[in-house]
């Protein structure tokens, strides 16, 4: 019993993806969207370092390590889209982009 | 003990600039806020014994993605940055999803019990594990970037210029 167990790392993650997920689904504004989606690929790696470190297996942290390259290639493209629809609109808002709805 | 003390403190201010990234209403303090979360799950890892991805996570993300993002909120925005907070109604369909899924998640930690012993991983292992057992998807990876780096630069180039 000398610091926190996997449990606890497991707990903090999930409440930290459970709050990106609030923000994903109440935000509108599409920046904020992709802000929320971070939080919660950032739990997800928490995730995955705990397992590493409790596991013993460096596996877990590579993983993680893709995981960080990915979610930048992410907001890399997702903030090149944003700055485009910036360009067209007047807002941001994610309820008006409706042109690809059958 | 002082473990466990660093834990909460480094899990309180996560947590609590999380709350803060989905309640504001301005977009530059959601991106700054999103930055202290950031910095906050780097000192969680350095709790994990991963000293490595702490550096790569203030590095690429509190370095390179807040200041992208904080590029974008300046060049996209419209209204002053204004964005609501999540409507009343919204909120109240929201919330069950998520606690929701909370708890089936609390659920999963406790069914699992799992047992597991604790050798620290070590820069060396990483960087072997990396480039010995996972150098095609590190390859992979790297094409990666370079699309996603010139999809960006097509995407966002003026059609007239």
């Amino acid at each position: 019993m000398s610091g926190p167990g996997l449990e606890a790392w497991l707990g903090l993650a999930g409440v930290m993806f459970a709050i990106g997920l609030y923000g994903v689904l109440t935000r509108r504004n599409l920046l904020a969207i992709v802000v929320s989606v971070e939080l919660m690929a950032n739990a997800a790696n928490v995730n995955l370092v705990a397992f590493s470190k409790f596991g013993g297996h460096p596996s877990g942290q590579a993983t993680a390590l893709f995981a960080l390259a990915l979610t930048v290639a992410e907001v890399v493209v997702g903030l090149a889209l944003i700055i485009l629809v910036a360009r067209s609109r007047k807002d941001l808002h994610a309820d008006g982009l409706q042109e690809l709805k059958g | 003990m002082s473990d466990w003390f660093m834990f909460s403190l480094l899990g309180l201010v996560t947590v609590g600039a999380s709350v803060q990234v989905v309640r504001a209403t301005d977009l530059v303090h959601v991106v700054l806020w999103l930055a202290l979360s950031l910095v906050g799950t780097a000192g969680l890892y350095v709790l994990l014994d991963a000293g490595f991805l702490a550096a790569i996570q203030l590095l690429l993300y509190t370095g390179g993605v807040i200041t992208l993002m904080l590029f974008a909120v300046m060049l996209a925005r419209r209204d002053g940055g204004a964005v609501p907070a999540g409507g009343s109604a919204g909120t109240l369909r929201v919330l069950p999803v998520v606690i929701s899924l909370l708890v089936l998640v609390v659920l999963a930690i406790l069914g699992g019990g799992a047992k597991l012993g604790t050798a620290p991983v070590t820069p060396q292992q990483l960087g072997a594990t990396v480039m010995d057992d996972l150098m095609l998807p590190f390859e992979a990876l790297s094409a990666l970037l370079t699309a996603a780096m010139v999809g960006a630069i097509v995407l966002s180039r003026r059609k007239d210029a």
